[in-house]
C-alpha cells in the first residue's frame, strides 16, 4: 500500500523521540549530577535515545593515545639528582620528522667550550601550525616530547599565545605518567629503566650525575599547568608525587630565558658571519 | 597507418608486445631503472590510445598525470594508467614533451575521463593539449600566472626546496608564517590581464568569462514555450555543495540544459606540499584529503611507497596482523563514509538532518575506536611504511585527569565485537527501515541522474557511482591488495544507474563491510601477540626509497584512490618524493556530472551531486 514505507520510517523517528524522553525522565535531576556512573551509563553503548554531552559542563575523557599539541618532559622536582632537568637532548629528530615544520630548537652549547651539550637552549612550537600528528613523540629516541591531552587552548590573542616556548611546553614527568600510565610503562620496559636513558647510563658508569648542572633555583610563582590530582602510576619505581600548587620547578625566569636566547642568537649570528666571510 | 598484428595474449606483457609489433617506431619499453610500461611517441599517441582501448580492451583510464623531470632529462611526461573494467593490472603508458613548449595530444576523444585530468595537467604543469574541447584552468583561476607544479615554480611561503628545513634545528629561528608572506612580491600578472577589469562588478562579466556560449544579457525565447534560457550560478557558498564548490547551470525554465562544475576554492596544492615533504611527512597530509575516511587515504599511500620500498633490499613485508588491522580500519572507515554519504545525500533531497543524526550515532562509536587506537578521531595518521602506529590498546578508554574518566571504559575486543555483531547491523537495519521503502525517497531518486554503464566507464567514474551503473568493478576484487583475496565478500552492484541505485549500492556495501569485519575478528584473535612490524621494531623515520615509480590504489569509500609516486632514489640525496600525485575519486567523479544533470530539474541537481558523494578536501587538493 502506498505510504507504508513512509509510515514505517516515521515509526522509527517516533521511537527515537520517545526513547530520549524516557531516558531523561528516568534520570530526572540526576542527569545534572556529574556523577561518573550516570554519565557512563548514559554515554554507554547500551543507552537508548539521543543523549548529548553537555560540553563544557560534561566532558568525555580522552583515551591514552589521544594526541594534541606536544609538551616537553622535565624531571620532577623531587628527583634526587636531576630535578628540573630536561629530558630533551636537542638532537633535533622531532624537528626533522615534523610534517608542517612547526618545531624550532636552539641547540644548547657549553658557554666555555662552545661544544654542544645535550640540553636545548630554547624550544618553540607554533601551535597554529602544529597538525597534531604525533610524529615528534613517536620518533623521539629519548621519550622527551609527548602529546598532551589538554585540548582547551583557545586564547584571545594568537600573536602572543600561540608560539609555545620552553617554559610553556615543559611539564613534569609525573604529569605524563598520570595521563598515560600504560604507555609510560611500555616506554619504561623499552628503555629498561624509569630513568632517562642518559641518567641510567651515567649511573651505570658510577659517575656523579650532578656533574654538569646544579639543581635550578625554584622560579617565581606562575600559574601551574594542568597538573591536578596526579593519579597513582602502575609501577612507581621513582616516586611520582603530585607537584604542590603554586610551585613550578620546571619553569624558568623570563629574564634569564631571554638572556639565554639572546646569547644563542648572537652565537648563531657569529657563526653565520664566519661562514659568510 | 601500420596494420594491426593479431592479439595473442591478454596479459599486460602480451598487450605491450602487441603494441610494439603494431607500432615498432612509436612504442618503446620504458627501461629506466624502477620504471615500467611503455613510452609512446606523442605524434602517434592518439592512434596508440585507440588501440589500447578498442583492441586491447583497456577501457578504463584510471589516472592521467604529468611529471616534470627538470634536471633529470629536462622534459615533461604524461603518465597514463589504463585498466580493463573486467579486472587485472594496469597498462602504463607515457608520452614525453619538452618543457618550453609542452604539447601532447588530448585523449579526451578516447577516454572522456581524461577531461579534468588534462585540464589539471595544463593548469599545474602548463602542458598544452591540442584537441581538448575545453582546455581551461581548473584548480587555479583564469589569469593566474605560471604553472605551480613545475619544479622551478616557488610558492608564496617558500622556504627551502625540501623538508626538513635547515632553519629549524639547531638554529631555531622561530618566526610566524605570515611574517614571511611575500604576497605582492611573488605575484606577477600576464600582460593581457588588466587589473581594473578584475573590478568589474556586473554579473555578466563573470559568466561571459566562462565562455558558455549563452548571451546572458539578451532574453531568448524558445519555440513553443515562454521560457528563457539563463545561466544560474550555484555556489560556491551554497549549503548543498558540501563545501566551497560552484556549479554553473544553464537552465531552460526549470530544466537544466548544461552544467559545469567550477572548483579549486579549497586548493592548497597538496601535491606541491607533498613533494617538499619527506615520505613520512605525507602520511598525516593524506588524512586531510578525504577527511571522512582518513584510514583509507593512509592505506593507499603506504601501499604505493611500500611498492617502491620493495624494490630495495632492506624491506620487510608487513606482518599478517598488520594487514588484518589495516583492513579492519579501512572497512570501518568505509562504513563511516557511507553513513555520511547517505545521510548528507538525504539532507540534499530534503530529509533535513534527522536521518544523518541517527546514522552518525554509530559513526561516533567508530570514531571513539579510532581515537583509542590511533589517537585522533578523524586525522588518524595510523599507517606507516611496513607497519602501523601501534597495535590495539587493551582498553578503549583509560585513566585521564578529566572527570568522567570511567565513562566509556571498555575492553577493546569486546567493544569491537559488540560493534560488529550488534550495533552496526542494527544501524543499517534502521537506515533501511527509514529509507529503502520510503515513497518520497523513491519518487525523488528513481530515474534521476542516470549514468549509463558505458558512460560510467568512459568517464572514469569510480566507486559506488560506477557500480551503481551496473559495472561490477571493485578494486578489492578486480586487482586485490592486502588480504582482500582471502576474504569472502560480494561486489555490490545495481544496474539502474540512477540516484536510488547508488543508494542501494552503498547500503549493500555497508552490509558487505560488516561481513568482512566478522571475518576479521577471528583473525585478530589468531594473530594475538604477533608484532605489527616484520622485524619487531618500528620503521625508520627516513627510509631509503629506491629509484622508481609506483602507483598504489585502493577502493576507498568514494571510489578509486590512487597515489602515483616517483622516487629520485639517492639522486636527490634526501627522503622526498620527486613526484607525488593523488588520483582523487571526488575530483574525477565530477567529470560525468555534466551529462548526469542534463534534462533534470534544478532541485535534482543538488541530489545528484550528493549521490556522487564528494569531499572538497579531496576534490580541490
Amino acid at each position: 500500500m502506498y505510504g507504508t514505507g513512509l509510515a514505517k520510517g516515521l515509526m522509527l523517528t517516533l521511537r527515537h523521540f520517545v526513547d530520549s524522553y524516557i531516558d531523561d525522565i528516568r534520570y530526572g535531576f540526576r542527569k545534572y549530577s556529574h556523577s561518573v556512573d550516570n554519565f557512563g551509563i548514559r554515554q554507554g553503548t547500551q543507552t537508548k535515545g539521543v543523549i548529548t554531552v553537555q560540553y563544557p559542563d560534561e566532558k568525555v575523557a580522552v583515551p591514552e593515545r589521544f594526541r594534541f599539541v606536544p609538551f616537553l618532559i622535565v624531571e620532577d622536582e623531587d628527583h634526587p639528582t636531576r630535578a628540573g632537568k630536561d629530558w630533551c637532548t636537542s638532537c633535533g629528530i622531532c624537528a626533522k620528522v615534523c610534517p608542517p615544520q612547526c618545531i624550532w630548537i636552539v641547540r644548547g652549547n657549553d658557554p666555555d667550550t662552545g661544544r654542544p651539550v645535550p640540553e636545548p637552549e630554547a624550544f618553540f612550537i607554533d601551535i597554529d601550525i602544529c597538525m597534531n600528528c604525533g610524529y615528534c613523540a613517536e620518533y623521539c629516541p629519548f621519550d622527551a616530547i609527548k602529546m598532551d591531552h589538554d585540548y582547551e587552548l583557545a586564547s584571545y590573542d594568537r600573536t602572543t599565545h600561540h608560539i609555545h616556548d620552553k617554559e610553556r611546553l615543559s611539564k613534569p614527568n609525573s604529569y605524563w605518567r598520570s595521563i598515560a600510565p600504560t604507555r609510560a610503562y611500555e616506554e619504561m620496559l623499552a628503555r629498561g629503566t624509569w630513568e632517562h636513558k642518559d641518567a641510567a647510563k651515567e649511573a651505570r658508569r658510577g659517575q656523579s650525575s650532578s656533574r654538569r648542572s646544579a639543581p635550578r633555583p625554584a622560579a617565581k610563582a606562575a600559574p601551574a599547568p594542568a597538573v591536578k590530582e596526579a593519579q597513582p602510576t602502575p609501577e612507581p619505581a621513582v616516586s611520582a608525587a603530585p607537584v604542590a600548587e603554586g610551585s613550578t620547578p620546571w619553569s624558568e625566569d623570563d629574564a634569564k630565558r631571554e638572556e639565554r636566547r639572546r646569547k644563542a642568537l648572537e652565537r648563531k649570528a657569529r657563526r653565520a658571519a664566519k661562514r659568510g666571510g | 597507418m601500420p596494420t594491426a598484428a593479431p592479439l595473442t595474449s591478454t596479459t599486460i606483457d602480451g598487450a605491450i608486445d602487441h603494441l610494439q609489433t603494431t607500432y615498432p617506431k612509436a612504442v618503446s619499453v620504458d627501461d629506466r631503472e624502477g620504471y615500467g610500461g611503455i613510452i609512446v611517441d606523442s605524434a602517434q599517441l592518439l592512434d596508440v590510445a585507440r588501440v589500447i582501448r578498442d583492441e586491447l580492451g583497456f577501457d578504463y583510464l584510471s589516472s592521467a598525470t604529468a611529471v616534470d623531470y627538470l634536471g633529470a632529462g629536462d622534459h615533461m611526461e604524461m603518465v597514463y594508467h589504463a585498466y580493463r573494467s573486467s579486472g587485472g593490472g594496469a597498462l602504463v603508458f607515457k608520452a614525453q614533451t619538452e618543457r618550453d613548449h609542452a604539447e601532447i595530444p588530448s585523449l579526451v576523444s578516447v577516454w572522456r575521463g581524461a577531461d579534468f585530468q588534462e585540464r589539471e595537467a595544463w593548469d599545474l604543469y602548463g602542458i598544452h593539449f591540442p584537441g581538448h574541447p575545453n582546455l581551461k584552468r581548473i584548480l587555479m583561476w583564469e589569469g593566474f600566472h605560471g604553472h605551480p607544479m613545475r619544479k622551478d615554480w616557488r610558492e608564496a611561503y617558500y622556504e627551502e626546496e625540501q623538508k626538513p628545513f635547515d632553519s629549524r634545528w639547531p638554529g631555531g629561528h622561530v618566526h610566524r608564517a605570515e611574517e614571511k608572506n611575500v604576497f605582492g612580491k611573488n605575484v606577477s600578472y600576464p600582460r593581457e590581464i588588466d587589473l581594473s577589469r578584475l573590478m568589474d562588478t556586473s554579473e555578466s562579466a563573470v559568466y561571459q568569462s566562462l565562455g558558455l556560449g549563452v548571451d546572458v544579457e539578451r532574453v531568448m525565447d524558445k519555440d513553443g514555450f515562454e521560457t528563457n534560457e539563463l545561466v544560474v550560478n550555484m555556489g560556491p557558498h551554497h549549503p548543498s555543495t558540501h563545501g566551497v564548490f560552484r556549479m554553473v547551470l544553464t537552465v531552460d525554465g526549470e530544466t537544466v540544459t548544461s552544467l559545469e562544475p567550477v572548483m579549486g576554492y579549497l586548493h592548497r596544492n597538496h601535491e606541491k606540499i607533498g613533494e617538499r615533504n619527506t615520505y613520512l611527512h605525507n602520511i598525516p597530509f593524506t588524512d586531510r584529503l578525504d577527511y571522512i575516511s582518513s584510514m583509507g587515504n593512509n592505506h593507499g599511500y603506504v601501499l604505493a611507497v611500500e611498492q617502491l620500498l620493495s624494490l630495495g633490499r632492506r624491506y620487510n613485508e608487513p606482518t599478517y596482523r598488520c594487514e588484518v588491522l589495516r583492513v579492519l580500519m579501512v572497512e570501518l572507515s568505509r562504513i563511516v563514509n557511507h553513513l555520511w554519504a547517505i545521510g548528507f545525500w538525504l539532507n540534499d533531497i530534503g530529509a533535513f538532518f534527522t536521518p544523518v543524526l541517527y546514522f552518525i550515532q554509530e559513526r561516533e562509536r567508530i570514531l571513539d575506536f579510532f581515537e583509542a587506537v590511533a589517537g585522533s578521531r578523524m586525522m588518524c595518521n595510523y599507517m606507516r611504511f611496513g607497519g602501523l602506529f601501534g597495535d590495539l590498546p587493551e582498553r578503549i578508554k583509560s585513566v585521564s585527569n578529566l572527570t568522567n574518566d570511567r565513562a566509556r571504559d571498555y575492553n577493546t575486543i569486546q567493544f569491537l565485537t559488540e560493534m560488529v555483531s550488534e550495533r552496526i547491523p542494527r544501524t543499517i537495519d534502521e537506515l533501511e527501515q527509514l529509507l529503502t521503502q520510503n515513497e518520497i525517497l523513491i519518487e525523488r531518486s528513481v530515474g534521476v541522474g542516470v549514468l549509463s554503464a558505458e558512460d560510467a566507464i568512459n568517464y572514469s567514474a569510480a566507486g559506488p557511482l560506477l557500480r551503481g551503473s551496473g559495472v561490477p568493478y571493485d578494486i578489492r576484487r578486480a586487482d586485490p591488495y592486502s588480504i582482500y583475496d582471502e576474504l569472502d565478500f560480494d561486489v555490490a552492484v545495481e544496474d539502474a544507474g540512477d540516484m536510488y541505485a547508488r543508494y542501494r549500492v552503498r547500503v549493500k556495501e555497508l552490509r558487505e563491510s560488516v561481513r568482512i569485519l566478522r571475518q576479521l575478528l577471528p583473525r585478530l584473535e589468531a594473530t594475538e601477540g604477533q608484532s605489527i612490524w616484520a622485524d619487531g621494531k618500528p620503521g625508520a623515520y627516513a627510509p631509503r626509497v629506491p629509484l622508481g615509480e609506483a602507483y598504489g590504489r585502493v577502493e576507498n569509500g568514494k571510489g578509486e584512490l590512487g597515489y602515483y609516486i616517483v622516487s629520485a632514489g639517492g639522486k636527490s640525496g634526501t627522503s622526498n618524493p620527486w613526484r607525488y600525485h593523488v588520483r582523487a575519486p571526488s575530483f574525477i567523479n565530477l567529470t560525468p556530472m555534466g551529462i548526469m544533470s542534463q534534462g533534470y530539474k534544478v532541485a535534482d541537481i543538488v541530489g545528484i551531486l550528493g549521490s556522487i558523494d564528494i569531499v572538497l578536501g579531496e576534490t580541490d587538493r
